[in-house]
């Protein structure tokens, strides 16, 4: 990149200019290029390849569908999906509505030192997942977690988190529910801020409630923001590892694995490379099929 | 007016709320660190610090080697960071303000991968990382995340918004390709840079599943790993040095965040607007 001198002191003008159009835009990309090639687009490949294999090592042979076809008769691998299926369909809805009520309140004009609410919420975003996980591991202790302490504070009766298969699911739910809705209300409210002031006057003069005005203008003004967060959260979600392996380590009795925990128990603790590999393969169809569906049903309405 | 600003209480009382529960488990773990063992599950919790957070630092120190996980954390996050930074200008400037064959075919092919799960290249990154030698090495940590698929777009986007212009005038006065990407491209794209590094550094820092299975030896440990390894531990109880682990790992990006506010919130939300 720094061979800028022209091989020739006439050709000063006209070299350059040649040399900018065919051989630096390739220099600029060979970095990329190449790790991309190296780390992403071989792995990616070699996955695939390796689903259809078993065995590991020199011992590795051709399997044809047989890891598919195990996966589809594995009782823990639909274990995983229901899992991660229920932490999903709970998750998702439960922090995108708070996180868009959260919005609307910081971005309301009655509403004080909102810059500060703001900053407050996005926080636990930039915290790591294991740190989280450890942090709640000790809040949602059973007997002495600060979590039931305020329930029963409140009169409610403390709840085992971590040691019932539904209430440790639950638990994942509200780690994961701390820790990112600020982030998604933070998101909001960029997109409830770009609204035009006037759009709402124009309704008030028309006669709208604030309901009206709420789905009226604020909904489909925020539609492409809202299908980024349901899509980015969905495609999140169904990825799940950090919490549960930190949190409950996938229990109690497989209450908490997920499809990539089983993943890596698969790859990593039995070295079964085909069997992960089919499992990612699996993984990523599910991510794309699910994410296509959101799209289309959110996005083309206003088109 | 006046009243105006009365009914605006009941909600600005109600954020202040939401806003505990954000921060509150911040404020519980910082005077968790500094209290004993003994004092964490108290209730009513402490509200103020205790003298015990050289202790619990100790302890840590004793079981994790800290100074070298936080060192081993601290070189990988800011490597990978840098690199990928170069990465992504390079070949953003590329993409954004020259014209060759194969250009959107190679973008295409960048973006295609945004979509395939991390998890699909932990196997094949463990076989090549395990033939190469590498496992249980800082370049088996750093390498994978050099190319960074969405800090190419993000580079790309910003690019294509300067003009072609400013980048001739600087060509015209006889400045080579080096000198104008370095005098003319990184000064403007200053900001963008300093959001995307923020958003790379915060994920390397915490990025967990991959140093998880490509590292062997505790002296390789990135926080992350040493602190679930350490929770993991059914033997450990040292609830002292495993929260000191957690504050450590949370309360410096906490730091760099209220320092940084900007640069952070819109290097999380460049996705969300951009996209």
């Amino acid at each position: 990149m720094t061979a800028t001198a022209p091989p020739a002191a006439l050709a000063r003008k006209t070299a350059p200019a040649r040399w900018r159009r065919t051989a630096l835009p390739y220099l600029l990309l060979a970095p990329a290029l190449i790790t991309f090639g190296v780390f992403k687009a071989y792995p990616i490949v070699d996955s695939l390849l390796l689903s259809f294999t078993t065995g590991s090592g020199s011992a590795t042979r051709s399997a044809g569908m047989a890891n598919y076809r195990r996966l589809l008769d594995d009782p823990l691998f639909w274990t995983a999906l229901r899992n991660t299926g229920e932490i999903l369909v709970v998750q998702v809805p439960l922090m995108l509505g708070l996180a868009l009520l959260m919005a609307i309140g910081i971005n309301s004009a009655l509403v004080r030192w909102r810059a500060v609410w703001r900053l407050g919420v996005f926080m636990p975003s930039v915290t790591g997942l294991v740190a989280t996980g450890v942090m709640f591991s000790f809040l949602l202790n059973t007997d002495n977690g600060a979590v039931n302490r305020v329930l029963e504070a409140v009169g409610l009766s403390g709840v085992d988190w971590l040691g019932q298969p539904f209430w440790a699911r639950m638990a994942v739910v509200l780690v994961l529910t701390w820790h990112y809705t600020g982030y998604n209300a933070v998101i909001y409210l960029a997109g409830l801020q770009s609204i035009p002031r006037e759009l709402y006057e124009a309704a008030m003069v028309d006669g709208a409630g604030p309901i009206r005005r709420f789905t009226a203008i604020t909904v489909p003004a925020l539609r492409p923001v809202l299908l980024f967060t349901v899509v980015l959260s969905t495609i999140g979600t169904l990825q799940l590892f950090d919490e549960p392996y930190v949190l409950t380590g996938g229990g109690p009795d497989n209450a908490t694995l997920t499809v990539s925990m089983y993943l890596y128990q698969n790859g990593f603790r039995y070295f079964d490379f085909g069997y992960a590999s089919a499992i990612a393969y699996a993984l990523t169809l599910l991510v794309s099929v699910l994410g296509a569906v959101q799209m289309r049903l959110m996005g083309e309405k206003d088109r | 007016m006046n009243l105006k600003k009365l009914r605006g209480w009941p909600l600005t009382f109600l954020l202040a709320a939401v806003t505990g529960l954000s921060v509150g488990p911040f404020y519980w773990l910082i005077m968790a660190v500094t209290r004993k063992d003994t004092e964490i599950f108290d209730w009513p919790p402490k509200l103020l610090p205790g003298g015990h957070l050289g202790d619990n630092l100790h302890r840590l120190d004793q079981k994790v080697g800290l100074l070298r996980v936080l060192g081993n954390t601290l070189l990988v996050a800011g490597v990978q960071t840098l690199g990928a930074l170069v990465v992504a200008l390079l070949a953003g400037y590329a993409f954004a303000k020259f014209r060759f064959r194969g250009r959107t075919l190679l973008f295409g092919l960048l973006l295609s991968t945004l979509v395939v799960p991390e998890q699909v290249m932990l196997v094949p990154l463990f076989k090549m990382m395990m033939s190469f030698g590498l496992l249980d090495s800082y370049q088996a940590l750093i390498l994978p995340g050099l190319c960074v698929p969405f800090a190419i777009f993000l580079m790309r986007q910003s690019l294509s918004s300067l003009p072609d212009e400013l980048l001739d005038a600087a060509r015209v006065d006889g400045a080579g390709e080096f000198r104008v990407l370095w005098s003319v491209v990184v000064p403007v794209m200053r900001p963008v840079m300093a959001a995307l590094a923020i958003f790379l550094f915060l994920g390397s820092w915490n990025q967990f599943v991959w140093p998880l299975i490509a590292l062997r030896s505790p002296e390789m440990h990135t926080l992350p790993v040493a602190l679930a390894t350490l929770h993991g531990n059914q033997s450990t109880t040292d609830y002292g040095a495993i929260l000191s682990g957690t504050a450590l790992s949370t309360l410096p990006m906490m730091v760099l965040f209220l320092v940084l506010q900007r640069q952070f919130i819109s290097g999380l939300l460049a996705g969300a607007t951009k996209g």
